[in-house]
């Protein structure tokens, strides 16, 4: 394993072999219940609770589509910027296996919901980013549980999650690196997450990757042998799994072998990947229409109604941010991390009129505030409307940056018009010249050698009064002014 | 049959039918729970139990007085019960709660449903009461209950030979006249062949007209829940309560109502006018083959001519893929039972036998599980679904199934309202005659083709060959169920008692 | 076309039957009798109705909470339950504890 984590590393750009990764996400759709039954999708309930006739597959029991899988589904390919056909049909994918209640999965197979979409990954504005193909999207239901570690003996089977809503998003082979493929797994996660498609949460297995993976000598147009690596629930586990699995193959073809088609199971704790199991040589899945569903007509106005309602995708709203706010491309990645990211930072521009301010505000102070509490900008400490009006007191010179800063740290306690605060707190530049002149006399009062060579002309001196100045102030006294009456007492 | 030596009010009732029964029992002249006694103690004295006819494999005494005190004890409930008070028989393979669902199968012994299907609910709260589960080949896999785990069921008139299958149970029960009707399912033709070996009426309805909700699934783009009753009267009241559409069943269609309003309530007709005046009744040559035993031959003609005299237009029409039927069947049904049989798994319900593994113990519980029959048709299935057969034998199956459903588009578009046809090629034969599964296939050679079109169809009795019923069978187009019982009613008048002779 | 011995034994395995194969010879004659008949297919002119898509209706169900309820508990029927989990004899893929407890299942037979 060691020597594969080296040769992984060894490998460099003069490897006469070329990656190429296709991947298979499953997500979950965020519906109240199962895909065919009325059960919760609720996770982490005790086993079995949310099971009923259906997702126990009794005997007579039928499956009932659920509208709002559907729903999402067709956002989801939309957004994906797939053909959504009128016409597709649930297919049984028949295996026996214990957490599959029914002795088969209904899946879409020849007819899936949506075929011909793309993500476009890993580019800054201006150029080109590369183009990853999405061959088909469909719908289908997860299987159940099986734990293998709490009875010496026995497998325990838990059917809450049998018949969650799945959508399996397939790629086209166009990967052609490791950090290529975490790229478009980034990418779609935001996809999902924008859309409200899914929860997209990966501890709770809402979203599942299966690798395909083969090389093939640089130049070559044909597709290697590829082996596929299941059980990847994490974009590091993914990348890591890549690197590993390429160098195998690598190795493999370098001392004169080939690569076999095969299934392989990654292990996350070890950053191993061993060959599954496989009982059969050879799997027959005996795909045929489910007689239990009518093909699902899907009519173009409800297409449509959804292409529709569709929110503004992340890569547009980046591109958007660069142009309308000066924002660089990091930046705007940055800023449309989330959709509640985004919407929070066009909330402050628009209610502080400060574009750069805000990037600079929402960037450096928010997300540092959020890092440290641990929160996300849903429950942000401070509404968008509080961080604008902080700007505004900053941008018309009430407050300095530093003030400012102090201010946002007493409204991440409590919530309070940052005007009020500063104002209570004395943070509010004082440029009143009384109030400056005092300070001032009673800073050279203090210090009467150092004011008596100020005074006779020693100008280097005056910087360290303005300092004396700001923190008899408290920061509120304005250094240009103080600095203006400084100058003018120098005889 | 045994004599009854005290005939009480309700065994009157029993024997006149569910209109009756529900007339006397919403006028308080008969209560729910004396007609569930009378219906129990037919139950001994007509010998269905399971030393006997074994029609009827499971009995809830308690539950049924229990349900039937309940209703009596309602009254408002009791004037508007379309089946009030009315006992019924149920197959084995619809789900109940209190009585096990046991699909005539060893896999499911002592299995009870935790849940009820949509048609048994329906029942209930219609006023019937659920008295017992019948008899059935296993899994709805057959043409003469004999392929039951529980042991065959007899036919009523002559112990030596077969009820007819996959719902014997239920038809040799009305036939014995235990319950004036029963639920039956089809998949082939499971209704109507029993109905027509024991003499009475089964009604296979359109296809998503009755919820399939807790009917254990066989096939399902072919399976039904259907009706068995004494006379078509009984069979359509029942077929009017349960033919609900029901968000349960994703293939469920709400259709028009299955019977005639007036058809219930009209006096019958007087021999000499023509209540059929503008229907027109196809008699397909195809049904009527040369080999057709001429005796059958002659009493569909016999009925046809009943028909023309009421007033019908009979119209020689060809069904020309009518041969395709049983090979298209016998390649559909048993690919859809290889996948609805696989849940059988010893994992969640059911038995469980031990073997090595979990890979062992599926095969152990399986194989003690099921029967030949249905072991035949779970490999059957599976080949040809498998890969490298399914466009062979699957995908051209399902092409031939839509050359035979235009049949009857074409058919009934030509201005044919139903057709008339046999039900059965022979009258029930003996236990143990027929051992070639594929001659046992041919059964349903007549009947198979409805379920492939999902079109209702129904068989009533129209005579008798040697003692042994024959039936004859009407088909009609989607949803027009209504059609079909007008002239079932019609000819059943005609008949009268020749009917039974 | 016919089935031959291992075809049945294939399909007997992917089935799950535990075909005893004392009764093989027999079990291949049979379904080799039943396929013959379903030869005739072969000969009909499907061509007229290439691939039609039914046009009956489906009904989709509201995304709203609310199963059927089971009248009877699943401990009264399953064959085994421990803790809440149906139980079967351990996987022989999985035969022992290993790796991460939180890892989805999956062996080569899991899609
Ligand atoms: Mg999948
Ligand atoms: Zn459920």
């Amino acid at each position: 394993m060691n020597a594969a984590h080296d040769s992984a590393r060894r490998r460099d750009a003069a490897t006469p072999y070329e990656l190429v990764v296709g991947l298979e996400v499953h997500c979950q759709l965020a519906t109240e219940t199962k895909i065919f039954c009325r059960c919760r999708t609720s996770f982490g309930e005790a086993p079995n609770v949310n099971t009923c006739p259906v997702c126990l597959g009794l005997p007579g029991a039928l499956p009932v589509l659920n509208a709002n899988a559907v729903r999402l589904a067709t956002r989801a390919a939309l957004a994906l910027g797939c053909t959504v056909h009128e016409t597709s049909v649930f297919a049984r994918k028949n295996y026996f296996y214990p957490d599959l209640p029914k002795g088969y999965q209904i899946s879409q197979f020849d007819r899936p919901l949506a075929t011909g979409g793309a993500i476009d990954v890993g580019a800054e504005s201006g150029t080109e980013p590369r183009r990853i193909g999405i061959t088909r999207v469909h719908m289908e239901e997860d299987a159940g549980k099986s734990v293998h570690d709490r009875f010496a003996d026995w497998t325990a089977v838990d059917l809450n999650r049998a018949g969650t809503p799945l959508v399996e998003i397939v790629s086209e082979p166009d990967m052609r690196s490791a950090q290529e493929a975490g790229a478009y797994l980034r990418q779609l996660k935001q996809i999902l997450e924008y859309t409200a498609v899914s929860d997209a949460n990966m501890e709770e297995g809402s979203l599942r990757v299966d690798v395909n993976i083969s090389v093939r000598a640089v130049g070559a147009t044909a597709l290697g042998t590829k082996t596929e690596i299941k059980n990847l629930n994490t974009f590091s586990g993914v990348e890591r799994a890549i690197e590993i699995e390429y160098a195998r193959q690598c190795a493999q073809l370098d001392a004169g072998g080939a690569v076999v088609q095969q299934t392989m199971l990654w292990d996350g704790a070890r950053e191993q990947i061993r060959p599954a199991r496989s009982k059969e040589g050879s799997h027959d899945y005996r795909y045929f229409p489910d007689p239990d569903l009518p093909p699902l007509e899907l009519a173009s106005a409800f297409v449509e109604a959804q292409r529709a309602a569709l929110p503004e995708l992340p890569r547009g709203r980046r591109s958007r941010f660069v142009a309308a706010y000066g924002v660089t491309w990091p930046e705007a990645e940055q800023l449309t991390a989330s959709a509640e990211l985004a919407d929070y930072f066009e909330a402050v521009v628009a209610e502080s009129g400060h574009a750069k301010r805000a990037t600079n505000w929402v960037l450096g102070v928010v997300l540092a505030a959020l890092n440290t509490t641990g929160r996300t900008i849903a429950d942000a400490p401070i509404g968008s409307g509080r961080v604008a009006a902080l700007i505004r007191l900053e941008a018309d010179g009430l407050v300095s940056n530093t003030a400012a800063r102090q201010v946002f740290a007493w409204l991440c306690e409590r919530d309070e018009d940052p005007r009020v605060v500063a104002e209570r707190e004395g943070l509010i530049k004082v440029t009143d010249d009384t109030a400056l002149v005092q300070w001032i006399d009673d800073v050279l009062a203090e210090q009467p050698a150092e004011a008596a060579r100020f005074l006779a002309g020693e100008v280097k001196l005056q910087g360290v009064f303005v300092g004396h100045v700001m923190r008899k102030s408290k920061g509120a006294a304005d250094p240009r002014r103080v600095n203006q009456i400084l100058a003018s007492r120098i005889s | 049959m045994s004599d009854e030596h005290v005939r009480t009010p309700a065994d009157r009732l029993l024997d006149r039918g569910v209109a009756a029964i529900v007339e006397g029992v919403a006028s308080g002249a008969c209560s729910a729970l004396a007609m569930v006694e009378c219906t129990l103690n037919r139950m001994v004295s007509r010998d269905v139990g399971r030393d006997g006819l074994n029609a009827v494999l499971y009995v809830d005494q308690e539950g049924a007085h229990t349900e039937a005190s309940l209703f009596d004890a309602r009254d408002a409930a009791r004037a508007d019960a379309p089946l009030a008070g009315v006992p019924i028989l149920v197959k084995d393979n619809i789900a109940t709660h209190r009585l096990a669902t046991s699909c005539g199968s060893r896999i499911l012994e002592g299995y009870v449903s935790p849940y009820e299907a949509t048609a048994v609910g329906l029942l209930r709260a219609a006023g019937a009461i659920v008295v017992g589960k019948t008899n059935m080949d296993e899994f709805a896999m057959g043409s003469s209950t004999e392929n039951s785990a529980y042991g065959p069921t007899k036919h009523p008139l002559d112990r030596t030979r077969v009820p007819g299958g996959s719902s014997g149970g239920s038809a040799a029960a009305v036939a014995a006249g235990v319950t004036p009707v029963a639920l039956g399912s089809e998949t082939g033709g499971s209704v109507r062949q029993p109905a027509a070996f024991c003499g009475v009426v089964g009604i296979k309805p359109t296809y998503g007209r009755v919820s399939r909700f807790g009917l254990v699934a066989y096939a399902s783009s072919l399976d039904h829940i259907g009706v068995f009753g004494a006379r078509v009267d009984d069979a359509a009241r029942v077929l009017a309560v349960i033919g609900q559409a029901d968000a349960h069943d994703a293939t469920s269609v709400h259709f028009p109502p299955v019977d005639d309003a007036r058809a219930g309530q009209e006096e019958p007709h007087p021999r000499g006018t023509q209540p059929l005046k503008g229907i027109v009744i196809g008699r397909p040559e195809e049904y009527f083959p040369a080999s057709l035993d001429p005796r059958i031959r002659a009493l569909c003609d016999a009925s046809l001519e009943r028909l023309r005299e009421q007033g019908a237009e009979i119209r020689t029409v060809r069904m020309p893929n009518t041969e395709s039927a049983i090979p298209v069947y016998y390649i559909i049904a048993p690919a859809e039972a290889s996948s609805n049989l696989a849940r059988y798994d010893g994992v969640r319900f059911g038995q469980r036998r031990p073997g090595a593994g979990v890979q062992g113990m599926y095969e152990a519980t399986r194989a003690a599980g099921f029967g030949p029959e249905v072991t035949r048709r779970i490999l059957l299935g599976t080949y040809v679904l498998s890969a490298g057969y399914y466009d062979a034998y699957y995908r051209r199956a399902q092409a031939v199934r839509r050359l035979i459903a235009r049949d009857f588009t074409d058919v009934f578009a030509s201005g044919v309202h139903a057709l008339f046809t046999p039900t059965t090629p022979t009258t029930a034969f003996r236990l143990g005659a027929v051992s070639d599964p594929y001659e046992m296939y041919l059964s349903d050679i007549f009947t198979v083709t409805a379920n492939l079109a999902g079109v209702p169809a129904m068989s009533q009795p129209i005579g008798r060959i040697e003692g042994l019923p024959v039936g004859g069978q009407l088909i009609a187009s989607h949803g027009d169920e209504a059609t079909m019982l007008r002239i079932a009613r019609a000819l059943e008048f005609s008949l009268g008692v020749e009917a039974h002779r | 076309m016919s089935i031959s011995e291992s075809d049945v034994r294939h399909v007997a395995s992917l089935s799950r039957v535990g075909l005893d194969s004392a009764r093989l010879p027999l079990v291949v004659a049979e379904l080799n009798g039943i396929l013959g008949h379903m030869d005739a297919l072969q000969r009909v002119d499907v061509s007229s109705n290439a691939n039609e898509d039914a046009t009956r209706p489906m009904m989709l169900a509201d995304d709203v909470v609310g199963a059927v309820q089971l009248m009877r508990s699943r401990e009264d029927m399953a064959p085994a339950m421990r803790d809440g989990f149906f139980v079967v004899p351990r996987l022989a893929t999985h035969a022992a504890p290993e790796g991460n407890p939180a890892a989805r299942a999956v062996d080569a037979e899991a899609p």
